[in-house]
């Protein structure tokens, strides 16, 4: 037999024991575990701020650790930073690309971030001695566009990419510190786990990926999604995320059980999930999808808890603050919604 | 959204990938697992013991919600 063989052979039989191993844990289903549990009942929220201003599309959003301000990403080219309580916009900042579809909030507040189809994260310093925003950074180095960017502290962000990679980069140095591969598709998306020592990554391959930044080593493989993950975010104590795909569900998946717990659909939703966040407690699972809606999902027992109507094109992308008081959503139709 | 330009495959009949997945695959093998039961329980308990901490969830009032709809101003 040729390496080549045995190799394949013995691939085959790792992916057995995986596959034996996580059966050998579903003992039970969370579904089961949460049958006596109450329900959350209705959840209803109203729009409390439309931030208007964009002229185009908006793709990103991403709020600041105040709670209060947060940036939103745009085609018309602009970044711009919102007051959320007044409505405010306290910086619009022309972009040198304007195919933009990324964009973060460093937690300091001093740093915004974006990127897209010109495959660069550009670093901007909102807090320079003239007053004035300008880009400090351009981070290259990716061979695709940047999909997402968060950043760990102000010397470094990690950007997932058509590429098929994600990237942790020293913003200072302007090179990769740590390249991720492992993935077959475009990567889409990514989120830092709480003590922000790993993230998940979902990609057009339908499989999401957890991986450990200090030593760029994936750690864990997940499947289950049939179409493209667009967004994925960690459950609040960084022991489970949720991934919203193509195939029109959002999946919980449990790190310590290396399974999926929960598949969040309706026979009624037949479109896409292109932005997903929990809410404080992790109780409540924010959902954006292509149909205009944002809808709202009990976590632990499966069941859609209410309907955020009120855009008028795809929801691109939401966030809930830090504090858990508001969900912003940003849609095609230019503007943010402020909801609680 | 934009057309996702796909890449493409990465993968490849050569020795160096094959032992590269396997190399891979060993890792993910190797991870200790608890049982979903256990997981799910867990899960449970910390929306449980963070629910009241949720305002979302909770609701909140008008008087504690920064948000709370702006009263029109009257020009006097």
């Amino acid at each position: 037999m040729s390496e080549l063989e045995q190799l394949r052979q013995e691939a085959e039989q790792l992916r057995n024991q995986i596959r034996d191993a996580r059966k050998a844990c579903n003992d039970s289903s969370l579904s089961q575990i949460t049958a006596g549990l109450d329900s959350v009942g209705r959840i209803q929220m109203r729009t409390r701020r439309t931030l208007r201003g964009h002229l185009a599309k908006i793709y990103a959003m991403q709020w600041a650790t105040d709670s209060r301000l947060l940036v939103s990403a745009s085609q018309d080219g602009k970044l711009i930073i919102w007051d959320s309580y007044s409505t405010n916009k306290i910086h619009a900042i022309p972009l040198r690309s304007s195919w933009v579809m990324t964009c973060a909030y460093a937690p300091s507040g001093s740093y915004a971030a974006c990127g897209g189809l010109d495959n660069i994260c550009s670093i901007y310093s909102l807090k320079t001695r003239e007053g004035n925003v300008r880009v400090t950074r351009e981070l290259s180095g990716h061979t695709g566009y940047l999909s997402c960017c968060r950043f760990l502290d102000d010397s470094q962000i990690v950007t997932s990419s058509g590429d098929t990679t994600c990237a942790l980069w020293d913003i200072e140095t302007g090179q990769q510190t740590t390249t991720f591969t492992g993935h077959t598709g475009d990567v889409m998306s990514l989120s830092l786990s709480p003590d922000s020592r790993t993230f998940v990554s979902g990609a057009c391959d339908a499989s999401s990926k957890l991986w450990d930044i200090r030593d760029g080593m994936c750690r864990q493989s997940f499947t289950g999604h049939v179409s493209d993950i667009n967004a994925v975010i960690f459950f609040p104590n960084g022991n489970a995320f949720t991934t919203g795909s193509d195939d029109a569900t959002c999946r919980l998946f449990d790190l310590r059980a290396d399974q999926e717990l929960m598949m969040y659909s309706h026979d009624n939703i037949n479109c896409g999930i292109t932005s997903v966040a929990f809410s404080k407690s992790g109780r409540l699972l924010l959902a954006g999808y292509d149909d205009f809606n944002c809808n709202v999902w009990d976590t632990l027992k499966g069941e859609r808890a209410g309907v955020l109507a009120g855009h008028d094109n795809r929801v691109s992308c939401l966030g809930i603050s830090s504090d858990g008081m508001a969900l912003a959503t940003g849609s095609w139709d230019s503007f943010l919604r402020i909801w609680n | 959204m934009v057309s996702k330009m796909s890449s493409k495959m990465v993968g490849s009949n050569n020795l160096a990938h094959a032992r590269r997945m396997v190399q891979q695959l060993r890792v993910e093998a190797s991870i200790e697992r608890i049982k979903v039961s256990k997981a799910s329980a867990d899960l449970m308990r910390y929306c449980g013991e963070h629910a009241k901490y949720d305002p979302l969830l909770m609701g909140i009032p008008a008087s504690e919600n920064p948000f709370k709809d702006k009263k029109p101003c009257i020009i006097l």
